[in-house]
This record gives C-alpha cells, structure tokens and sequence, in this order.
C-alpha cells in the first residue's frame, strides 16, 4: 500500500470508510467487555448504560453502508477498493449483530442481577478469547494482514470448546441442585451469545483475509473450488 | 421546486472594452486588397466590351479570318482554342493524376521520388515560352508531329502538369488516414483503396486542378507561337494532325495589324476568349460542386 | 480459489482454443521499441480486453496481429504471431487476404464518406468478389446490419449516404461493414471512445452477440468497459504484458500490484 489513489477525493473516502469500520469495531469491543463485566460485577447500571450504546452502534451500521452505497455509486470501485467495499458491507453486519450479542449479555446480567449471586468463571477466559479474535480480525482487515486474520481462525475451536465444557457442567449443576435451574440457563444463554460473538469475529476474519488476499476462504469443506 | 440564487456580489468587468481599432483596420485592409484588382480587372472588361461591342456578332464567331477587318472572323482560331484544351485536359489529366498518386501514395519517400518532386516544382516556375522551345524541339522536329494540334496540346500539357500533380496531391492529402485504414483493414489492396475510397474523396480538389490548367492553357500564346500556330487559317482542324490556330495568337495577330479596325477585332476576340474561359470553368465548377455535395463533412 | 472459479459451469465449460497467438512479439516504431516480447493467447469465441495506459503498446498489438502496425513508415516487428497456428508473418501470407479473415474496427467511426449506408456495409465485399448478384447484395447487407443491430434502424434509408448516422449508427455501420466480409476475428480499437453511454451500452450489448460468431479483441481506456464486456483481460504497460487474466480475476483481485495500482487508480 506504497502508493495512494490519484483522485484524492476518492482516497479520502475510502479512508473515512476505514476510520468508520475501526471506531464502530472499537466501541462494539466495548460493549462485549462491559456486557461481561457486568455479568460478573453484577452491575445493573452498567448493564443498562451498555444497552444504551447499542444505538450508537446501530447508527454507525448505516453510516457505513450509505458511505459504501456512495462510494459504489461515484467511483466504481475495482479489484482492492472493490473488494474493501465489498467486505465493510458484511462486516458492519456482523459488528452490528456482535453489538446485538452483547445488549443479550446485558438482559441476562440484569435478570442475573435481581437474583443471589451465581459465578461461573470460565466466562471471563471466555472473553478474554473472543474480544483477541475481534481485536485481530479487524486490525487484519486495516493492515490487509491475511497471515494475523487466519490465527484468528482456530481460536474458534477454542472457544467452541469452552462453550461445551460450559454447558456441560452447568446441567450437572442444575441435575444436582434445581434451585439454580433459573440461573444456570441465564448464564448457559451468556456462554452461548459468547459463542456466538466468536463465531462473528471469525467471519470477520475470513472477509480479512479476503480483502488482503483476494481468496474467499469461507465453506471450503462445503463448496469446493477448482 | 423554487430556486433562490444569490449573486455572488462580485463584481467582473466582461463589458465591452474599446473599439478593437487593429481588428477594424485590418479588415478595412482587406476590402482594399480585394476592391483594387476587382475594380482595375471590372474597368479593363468593360473598356474592352466598349471598343468590341460593334462587332461582337454571330457572323464574327463563324466567319474565316480575312484581310479586311469588318469581314473577319474568329471560328478557326475557337474551334483551334477548343481542340487544344480538350486534347490537352485528355493528354494531362491523366498523366497529372497518375503522377501525382505515384508521388503521393507508392513513391513514398525515395530517392526517386525526391528528384521528381525537385524537377515538378521546378517546372511550376519555368517561363512558357521554354516549353513552346521544348515542344518545337520534341514534339515537332523529334517526334515529327509537325505544327499541329497534337504538337501544341502536348506542350500545353507539360506546361500545366505541374498544375495538375500539385492540385492533385493537395486533394490526395485531405483523404483522412484513417480512412485508408478502414479500406486497407477490410482486405483492400492499395489499388483497390486508391480506385473506392482515395479517388472519389479527392475528386472535387483533382477538379480545381483541372479547372486552374484549363484556364491556364486557354490563355497561353508564347508556347504555341514557338511550336508554330498559325496566325492565318482559312479552314477548321478536322483531326489532331492538323495545323491551326488558337484564340490567344488570333487576337495577338489583330492586336499587331496597323490598321485601327483590327484593334476592334482584337477586342472582340478578347470577349470570345473571356466568355469561353468562363463556359468551360463553369462547367467544371458545376461538375466539381455535384462531387463535393456527394462527399461533404 | 478465486471469484472467477465461483462463476456457475466455469469449472465444466471446456477450456477454450486459443485463435492468435503471439510469442515474444516486439514491434518498432524505427528505433521506438513499443512492444518489448509478448506472449499472449486470444481465445476463440471469447472476448478479450486488452487495458493500459496511452502508449502502452495495446493499439500497437492488436495492428501486429492484422499486419496494420506495417503499413506506417519504418515500422516493423519481431517475434510470431499466429492465426489457428499458422504464421501470419510468414513469408506465404498476403496481408491483404488476412486482413479479410480479421477486421478491423477504429476508434473513430469512419464509414466510407462517398457511399451509401447500402454500399458501405458491401465495400469489402466488393473488393474480395468481382460481381454480386443484386439479391445476394441484398441478403449481405441484411444479413450484416443486422449483426450489427442497426438494421430496423436504418432499413428504409439504405440509399442514404453512411456519413449521415449519428455516431454511435456509424459505428455499428462500420461494425456490419467488417462482418459483411465474414472474418474470424475483429479487432476493436477504443470503440467506443468517440460515443455516448447509450450508444456505448448498444455497441457492448452487440459484443455479447457477436463473440458467439467471432473472436474478439478489444483495446479500451475505459476499464469498467473492459469489466463488462470481455472474458478475459490483459494489461499492459510500458509494453509489456504484465498480468492476464480471467476479466472476474483481474478487476476483483489481480495478482500483480502494478495491475492494482492501475485499475483502483493509483498512478504516479
């Protein structure tokens, strides 16, 4: 990325673009490590502040697909600057559903809240996992860096994994004791969204990988290509 | 939808500046340039009209020259002027084109072509009386046409070749290139592009060349003097072997006599040369016109 | 693993048979070396796009491959080019019978301006055949203005002169002109440079007809045009090839950065 587009009107465009993707990548980053911290510190007002943001984040959505729209429309974007456009439609998609996540994360810190205390704490390793692989799959995307995007891949299976042993412990507990039946899938639902927020970070990745390597890398197992 | 535009306040000074005297003069200048010859060129036609109008009739276009002066006539000397320009058009036209499209589309930049090029530039500047020097030496003695029509149209033809190749490569250079592209592109070869595409473009230009020879040839006396025209022809040329007259050395004959009557007779013969000049240019611009219509933009 | 191999049947449809090739060709203006060794193919029935900047030598190829880089003065070329395998510099080939089996179309629309619509469209074909029968004359002049989508158009005034179409009709008139002698190939040089959008979305919309009959090279400034019309595309620069490709490849992730460079933009 030595040289910049000769029309500086365009350049600047597809800059702003990037700037936008980064800022909404950040403040949904935010919001996934108030949700959880909420859950953990059970603090309600936090939890409502950060469903409160989720507006913001909302907002951000379609302020970065008309920038694409109009820069669609004005310069034709071709091959890198196609592939840039192409991939910040999708991705603002998955930072929004990733927003989304965390509010879920907020309404089970907020019923988990009027409740006695139940911790978990596999949730914050869990966390820890899932805010690295959004940090990466973005910083990929701006650096055109497909080597960083694909580490972000196989820390899904790790996620996955925690999910599992999440899951399966919290129905022995809730078999021993059905007391905790109400919380235990309250905080079954928050590993679950987390799951989730991975399963996003890693398309993230994979549209980075795309953008700096122009090869589609997703459903490989599914549709091969010759 | 109401539109509300505010000037911007800024004031541009775009009024009329002046009264542009350079542009004035110059154009004064050039009404002057062409008012002068037009006026002296209108003057010597209507003086001339003036001393001949007694004896512009239809007896004088067909009578036989004569020693008395009212009887005279200038039939041989038109019919001479009219065989001599249309064997000279047939004899240069040709070569004048076929000269010029070697020059211009297979000659290209050889050696050859540099000299023959050097020698028709050269000719365009040689006084007519050489020509009539060289048509008495080539065509009368050598060739042995002797003092006929043949022998004159051919010296006039060498005398306005040079006219005809120039105006024909001029025309020939105006046939955009990319038009020889598109023929050549189709399969053509370059004969079949000079005979569809390259000729009938360059046509109307061909024909002001043969227009400026015709009207040059028409007027030329020296060379046919040298080459041996006669000044007193009681009969018409039946054939491009024989002797004959031309307009030109007609009225150079009458402009000679002593007697003032003669000068008359000159005169008239001036308006006969005139008005036949005009027919025939008439013509060609017609012809040209009709070409140029069919080949616009 | 690239757009182009998502393309539905791209992975079934059977791989092309190239119409030219060119090995190391090279091509002089005097001691100008415009075209510096260009191996390329151009596939039957496809059509290819040949993008650059001016004075990249992409005109310059495509007139090597009809032999009309020749006929300028002190022009010539190294290197083979190569018509269905044969040697079309050979010493055996008459450039003029080439030229009829690849046509040619300009960049300015340049119809003949002393003839007709009518005898535009027949003027190769006049040349090639001594006499045509006026029916057979007829059907030609049908057969190619309707290839070139300009029959309903101009039906009724096949007598008037080609020079009074709009551009974008002479253009079209010059298109049936090529095909009326039923080449193999047309080369096509900036087409569509001298026309409107719309008679440029005719001209390209012809194009998608057009290769199921011939094969296409087209040379153009206007890479969206070279986006949507070709098959495949190659670039060049400072004479040289430097990236060819599937055109789905090239405009969405070409693999060489000065192909990048050029196509989002980026000069200088």
């Amino acid at each position: 990325m030595t040289r910049t587009h000769t029309d500086r009107e365009y350049e600047a465009k597809l800059d702003e673009l990037r700037q936008r993707l980064v800022a909404m990548a950040e403040r949904v980053d935010g919001m996934v490590e108030a949700s959880v911290r909420a859950v953990v510190t059970r603090d309600t007002a936090l939890a409502e502040a950060t469903i409160a943001i989720d507006r913001e984040v909302d907002r951000c959505e379609l302020e970065c697909d008309e920038l694409c729209l109009l820069v669609l429309a004005r310069w034709q974007p071709m091959a890198s600057d196609l592939r840039s456009i192409t991939i910040a439609l999708k991705m603002v998609t998955d930072l929004e559903r990733i927003g989304d996540l965390a509010v879920n994360i907020c309404e089970r810190a907020l019923q988990l809240n009027a409740q006695p205390a139940f911790e978990y704490e596999t949730i914050p390793k869990m966390v820890v996992i899932v805010r690295e692989m959004l940090g990466d799959a973005v910083r990929a995307f701006v650096d055109h860096d497909s080597e960083l995007a694909r580490t972000v891949l196989p820390r899904d299976d790790e996620v996955d994994e925690h999910y599992h042993t999440v899951f399966r412990a919290l129905m022995q507990l809730m078999r021993d004791d059905p007391t905790l039946l109400d919380r235990g899938i309250h905080v079954q639902s928050v590993a679950k969204f987390l799951e989730r927020i991975g399963d996003h970070a890693t398309n993230l990745a994979e549209q980075a990988i795309f953008m700096a390597a122009g090869k589609d890398v997703r459903h490989l197992h599914k549709v091969p290509r010759t | 939808m109401s539109v509300d535009l505010q000037p911007s306040g800024r004031a541009h000074d775009i009024r009329r500046r002046g009264n542009n005297l350079g542009e004035r003069a110059f154009i004064a200048l050039s009404v002057v340039a062409i008012a002068v010859p037009l006026l002296i060129l209108g003057g010597l036609v209507v003086n001339t009209l003036g001393d001949a109008i007694g004896r512009l009739d239809w007896d004088f276009i067909t009578s036989y020259p004569s020693r008395r002066a009212s009887a005279a006539g200038i039939l041989p000397a038109l019919i001479g002027s009219l065989w001599l320009i249309g064997l000279t058009a047939v004899i240069a036209l040709p070569l004048g084109v076929g000269a010029a499209l070697w020059l211009e589309e297979y000659g290209g930049k050889s050696r050859l072509a540099g000299f023959i090029e050097v020698n028709i530039a050269n000719l365009a500047g040689v006084p007519s009386i050489i020509y009539g020097l060289l048509g008495l030496g080539l065509f009368v003695r050598f060739l042995g046409l002797g003092r006929s029509v043949l022998a004159g149209a051919l010296t006039l033809s060498l005398l306005v070749m040079p006219i005809v190749i120039i105006a024909t490569r001029e025309a020939l250079r105006t046939v955009p290139g990319h038009l020889r592209e598109a023929a050549a592109a189709l399969g053509a070869t370059r004969w079949q592009v000079i005979r569809q595409v390259i000729l009938p473009m360059s046509l109307p230009g061909i024909m002001t060349g043969a227009i400026l020879s015709i009207s040059r040839a028409i007027g030329e006396t020296a060379p046919l003097i040298v080459v041996g025209a006669l000044t007193y022809v009681t009969f018409l040329p039946a054939g491009p072997g024989d002797p004959f007259t031309a307009l030109p050395i007609q009225i150079y004959n009458w402009v000679s006599r002593p007697q003032e009557a003669f000068l008359v007779n000159a005169a008239a013969g001036i308006m006969v040369l005139l008005v036949t000049m005009l027919v025939l240019n008439s013509v060609a611009v017609l012809l040209r016109n009709r070409l140029q219509r069919r080949t616009r933009r | 693993m690239t757009l182009a191999t998502l393309a539905p049947g791209a992975a079934r449809a059977a791989e092309p048979r190239p119409k030219f090739v060119t090995h190391q060709l090279e091509a002089w203006f005097g001691t100008n070396r415009v075209l510096k060794g260009i191996d390329m193919a151009i596939a039957e029935h496809q059509v290819t796009a040949i993008i650059g900047p001016s004075g990249c030598g992409k005109s310059t190829y495509i007139r090597c491959l009809n032999r009309m880089h020749e006929m300028v003065p002190s022009a010539r070329i190294a290197g083979r080019v190569e018509l269905d395998g044969q040697d079309v510099y050979g010493a055996d080939i008459d450039p003029v019978l080439l030229r009829r089996k690849v046509g040619m179309v300009f960049q300015k629309p340049n119809p003949f301006p002393t003839m007709s619509i009518r005898d535009n469209v027949l003027a190769g074909m006049r040349l090639s055949r001594r006499k045509l029968a006026k029916s057979e004359a007829e059907g030609i002049v049908e057969t190619a203005l309707r290839g070139a989508a300009l029959w309903e158009e101009v039906k009724d005034a096949l007598k008037k002169p080609g020079m009074d179409l709009s551009g974008g009709q002479q253009q079209r008139l010059c298109i049936a002109r090529s095909i009326a002698v039923e080449p193999d190939v047309l080369l096509m040089d900036e087409p569509c440079s001298a026309l409107d959008p719309i008679a440029t979305a005719r001209i390209e919309d012809l194009l998608h007809e057009l290769k199921k009959r011939y094969t296409i090279a087209i040379v153009t400034h206007n890479m969206q045009q070279a986006a949507r019309v070709s098959d495949r595309t190659a670039f060049f620069l400072s004479g040289e090839l430097v990236e060819m490709a599937a055109t789905n490849t090239i405009f969405t992730s070409p693999s060489d950065q000065r192909t990048e460079d050029y196509i989002t933009g980026k000069f200088g």
